[in-house]
């Protein structure tokens, strides 16, 4: 399959020569159609895609994603604790087309940033004018000795894509007896989603609290400390799970072994029922296709961040989990580099000016119980040589209620009709 | 709204601010949309949270200044309204306004 490219070559000249001339449009080019492709139709390229159509009634955008389904992250940790099953977390792509995008069920292999090509393993090569990468995370599954064969055996999974090792997961838990021990790790920082770990601590707990109170958690975490709203999980697992969680601080796991189910750390072998290892990430792999994933120890993408266009590949962009950044790695967050990025899009192919001071927020909810979340805010105001400059009075709460615990669930359905509605 | 107009005014002005009442430059259109991320899209909500769409605009401007004062009981919208402006604060009022 071939897309295409139009007159993609006529618009990017006048774009070009617009952009020299410091403003306003040419003429005839506002008749002009212009091609975006997006790469990933998770939280950050789904709705990318959305918005560029929505702001940019000139711009043809395809969306190319391998997987059938959406599967949420967020609110994933509530299927490990029997609030959710994995059905609520899984939406179509269905309502994408109406907004006019082209869905593409495949997975690209390479990207020629210099003659603007994307190819796929479906065999298409398709051309952009811009191109926007928002792959998510990569697993780096060497990182931990033993890894790759156990989850490779079905014996210990990461679940922090979710989907099937979401559901094993559970599966797992369910059928540990009363008086087991969950493992779990926590990776150093930058990984996706800060509080997510300890989110899923409560979760587990809450299950085994209704269903193996005799049962034991043990968190392995690789930093110095509860890396995310750490008042708020302190709190909740000394309320409802007293002596339950057993939280080990710099406790990086090196290697694990699924047939004797053990994790080792620098400083112990540590047995479990259940292993849950989650590895370091870092940028989805397409963006080391294109030569984006830049930054010094090559794992996240650099971007100019009022743009979210790379710092060294021009008309690429990258939003999402894999950029580097001071920003918490969030799905809410992707939504709002999308909304940055696709806004820029339009303006820079129209040879106009970005807005050149975004401001974004992160919301950010974790359920502590069945009926209790608590949650972190923040509003980020780009400056130009500072970056994403946080506001003041943002944080997170120290203790969870029964009403942020209604807000969030709201919150999962009004972010998911956001992004897929 | 004439979006042509209002992108081509836009471009002029540099569109740095957003203090233009109504007029949904790209500023004011990008800080709506991120709203929407909770309030749903359109700013049409299911569940708890609030919807925005066709809210009156002065009660917006009122409980978003009272938000940030501290002066309305809130969750998160303390720390969310006080990363705003005055003038942000009226153009998202007109913009959520005018959506039905």
């Amino acid at each position: 399959m071939t897309l295409n490219r139009r007159d993609f070559l006529k618009i990017t000249g006048a774009g070009a020569a617009a952009a020299l001339t410091g403003c306003a449009t040419l003429p005839g080019a506002s008749a002009a159609r212009s091609h975006v492709v997006v790469v990933g139709a998770g939280f950050g390229g789904a709705t990318c895609a959305k918005y560029l159509r929505q702001w940019g009634p000139n711009i043809d955008v395809t969306l190319i994603e391998p997987n059938d389904k959406f599967v949420s992250c967020p609110i994933s940790n509530w299927v490990l604790g029997g609030l959710r099953s994995m059905d609520d977390i899984t939406h179509g792509y269905d309502n994408l087309s109406r907004h006019g995008i082209k869905m593409v069920k495949d997975y690209v292999t390479g990207v020629d940033a210099a003659k603007r090509v994307v190819t796929t393993r479906g065999g298409a090569t398709i051309s952009y004018d811009r191109l926007v990468l928002s792959p998510g995370i990569e697993i780096l599954t060497d990182t931990v000795r033993g890894f790759k064969e156990a989850e490779a055996a079905g014996k210990v999974v990461h679940a922090w894509k979710a989907g099937a090792q979401t559901a094993q997961l559970r599966k797992q838990l369910e059928a540990m007896p009363d008086g087991g021990t969950f493992v779990m790790s926590v990776p150093t920082s930058p990984y996706r989603c800060p509080p997510g770990p300890y989110e899923r601590a409560c979760m587990v707990a809450h299950y085994f609290k209704q269903a193996k109170p005799r049962s034991k958690i043990i968190l392995l975490d690789g930093n110095p400390d509860i890396a995310s709203k750490k008042a708020l999980f302190t709190d909740a697992w000394n309320t409802f799970y007293p002596g339950m969680i057993d939280y080990r601080p710099n406790n990086a796991p090196l290697a694990v072994d699924g047939n004797r189910m053990i994790v080792s750390t620098e400083f112990d072998e540590v047995k479990g029922d259940v292993l849950n290892v989650v590895p370091r990430q870092r940028a989805g792999e397409v963006c080391a296709l294109a030569g984006a994933r830049n930054d010094s120890a090559g794992n996240w993408c650099t971007v100019n961040l009022a743009t979210f266009e790379s710092t060294t590949v021009p008309n690429v962009h990258i939003i999402g989990d894999s950029i580097l950044a001071a920003l918490p790695k969030s799905g809410h967050m992707a939504t709002n580099h999308a909304k940055v990025c696709a806004a820029a899009i339009v303006e820079l192919l129209a040879g106009r000016q970005p807005d050149p001071s975004p401001v974004i927020a992160n919301t950010c909810y974790s359920a502590t119980s069945s009926t209790t979340s608590g949650y972190v805010a923040n509003v980020y105001r780009y400056e130009a040589g500072k970056g994403y400059v946080n506001q003041p009075e943002g944080g997170a709460t120290p203790k969870g209620s029964e009403l942020v615990f209604k807000y969030n669930a709201s919150w999962a359905k009004n972010i998911w009709a956001e992004v897929l509605g | 709204m004439n979006k042509k107009t209002t992108l081509a005014l836009a471009g002029f002005v540099g569109l740095a601010l957003s203090g233009t009442a109504g007029a949904a430059d790209v500023h004011t259109r990008l800080i709506a949309s991120t709203c929407m991320s909770c309030h749903g899209p359109g700013g049409k909500s299911q569940g708890d949270i609030p919807s925005l769409a066709g809210l009156d605009k002065d009660y917006f401007v009122k409980s978003m200044r009272d938000f940030k004062a501290g002066t309305r009981a809130a969750t998160i919208m303390k720390r969310h309204a006080s990363g705003y402006t005055d003038a942000e604060f009226e153009a998202m009022a007109a913009y959520f306004a005018s959506l039905k």
